[in-house]
């Protein structure tokens, strides 16, 4: 139940945004999260609870930069 | 620079001092099984699974209280898919619904909001349980009814949060050489709710996102920082140093930290939220719900802690399985015990 997805929000009425997960389209509510149309955003318990940075979110190379010089 | 080969290489032939690694997150559990990943690491690299699934560690007395208010004339119980199957000390939500108890399923706790307010003869109440992830979603559920004046919407809460109970954990026998640290509850607390403790403790924590690769690195820069302290946050597309302030500050508004009970564990001291006092009127009796009873047999306490594996408890496969479910470690996607069993780990 701690799962979050993520999605992208494709509509916005006031606090209520409409997020496409590939295709699935659901209502979440935006009250915690200051979004707009375009955002990827994480949605946890029909609340959209992050904004992600589709950029980082994706590129494995910035993983294993973070690790750069760590040694086992 | 190293690429993923190379760290799949290195965790499968590392021949160092053993590491014993927790992750205390129900959704990286079972991720970390769906990917197949402990046979992907040296016998030197021990996983653990912690007490990170909202629903397994909730107490026996949480469950009694809600089929007592569900057997109520005019409350009807809204709650999450996963708890209506766990037992309490006699029947879960699912038998008490069986029996024409007044329990519904939704999917999101704003649905609390828009029930009550179609429906102002019955009193809805939630069954809040959750961490830091889901306590702002339950606050914006106040925020919701306070201004719609609604009073026939209450929440009975399980709230508790992270750091506490990694406290408890390694100082009592844990043994743990370094923590993933929770991904989703990191998003709303920031990955510096991590650096004092890691100083504290002396344990390295990692926050890392959900997939195989990016757990596999997570995994690879815990074993490199085996004795030293530090946090490093690998799943930086969601998680920032401060979190998500907004929810924080809705939190903080609506509620304060308690001590909370714990399955397997009791009564940790701040480990968890209660409602402020002025706000007590949407509280449908959360307080002193401390006893737990397990079934019997059921090893889910030793479980929780990382004392034993889910396989080492006697009924695991034999009479506990996801379809007869036992403890609520076997109910719960998230538990410890129902991705040991549908994933083969052993
Ligand atoms: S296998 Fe079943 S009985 Fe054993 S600890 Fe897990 S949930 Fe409890």
């Amino acid at each position: 139940m701690c799962v979050a997805l993520p999605g992208k929000v494709v509509e916005l009425n006031g606090n209520m945004a409409t997020v496409d997960f590939s295709g699935n389209k659901v209502i979440a509510d935006s009250g915690l999260v200051d979004v707009k149309v375009g955002d990827n955003v994480l949605v946890h318990a029909g609340c959209i609870i992050q904004k992600m940075d589709d950029e980082l979110a994706c590129e494995i190379n910035e993983l294993f930069n973070e690790i750069e010089g760590l040694s086992i | 620079m190293m690429d993923l080969k190379e760290i799949v290489k290195a965790l499968k032939e590392y021949d160092g001092e053993e590491v014993r690694i927790m992750e205390v997150c129900g959704t990286h559990t079972a991720s970390i099984s769906e990917n197949g990943i402990p046979s992907m690491l040296s016998d030197k690299i021990k996983l653990i699974s912690g007490p990170g699934c909202p629903v397994c560690v909730t107490v026996t007395a949480v469950i009694d209280k809600l089929v007592e208010l569900s057997m109520r004339e005019d409350t009807i119980v809204l709650t999450f898919g996963d708890l209506i199957r766990v037992k309490g000390s006699s029947k879960s939500l699912a038998d008490a619904k069986g029996d024409g108890a007044h329990v519904k399923m939704v999917y999101s706790p704003m649905e609390t909001v828009k029930l009550a307010e179609a429906d102002p003869d019955h009193t809805y109440v939630f069954a809040a349980i959750g961490f830091e992830t889901t306590t702002p979603v339950y606050a914006m559920v106040l925020e919701k009814a306070i201004e719609k004046g609604l009073k026939n919407l209450k929440l009975l809460t399980s709230l508790k949060t992270m750091p506490q109970v990694i406290r408890w954990v390694v100082n009592n026998g844990g043994g743990i050489d370094g923590f993933i640290a929770p991904g989703h509850v990191a998003t709303i607390t920031g990955s510096n709710e991590y650096k004092e403790l890691s100083e504290e403790l002396g344990i390295p924590f990692v926050v890392s996102g959900f997939e195989g690769p990016q757990l596999l690195t997570t995994i690879y820069a815990l074993v490199s920082m085996k004795g030293k302290t530090g946090v490093r946050n690998m799943y930086k597309g969601a998680v920032t140093e401060s979190g998500n302030n907004k929810a924080k500050e809705i939190v903080n508004k609506y509620f304060v930290p308690s001590d909370a009970s714990w399955r397997g564990m009791g009564k940790i001291p701040g480990s968890g939220m209660v409602l402020r006092d002025e706000y007590r009127m949407f509280d449908a009796g959360s307080y002193d719900l401390d006893e737990d009873h397990m079934p019997v047999g059921c090893c889910c306490a030793s479980v929780l802690v990382g004392k034993i594996k889910p396989c080492d408890c006697p009924l695991f496969g034999k009479s506990c399985t996801p379809d007869n479910a036992h403890g609520a470690c076997m109910v719960s996607t998230e538990g410890s015990c129902y991705n040991y069993f549908v994933s083969g780990r052993k």
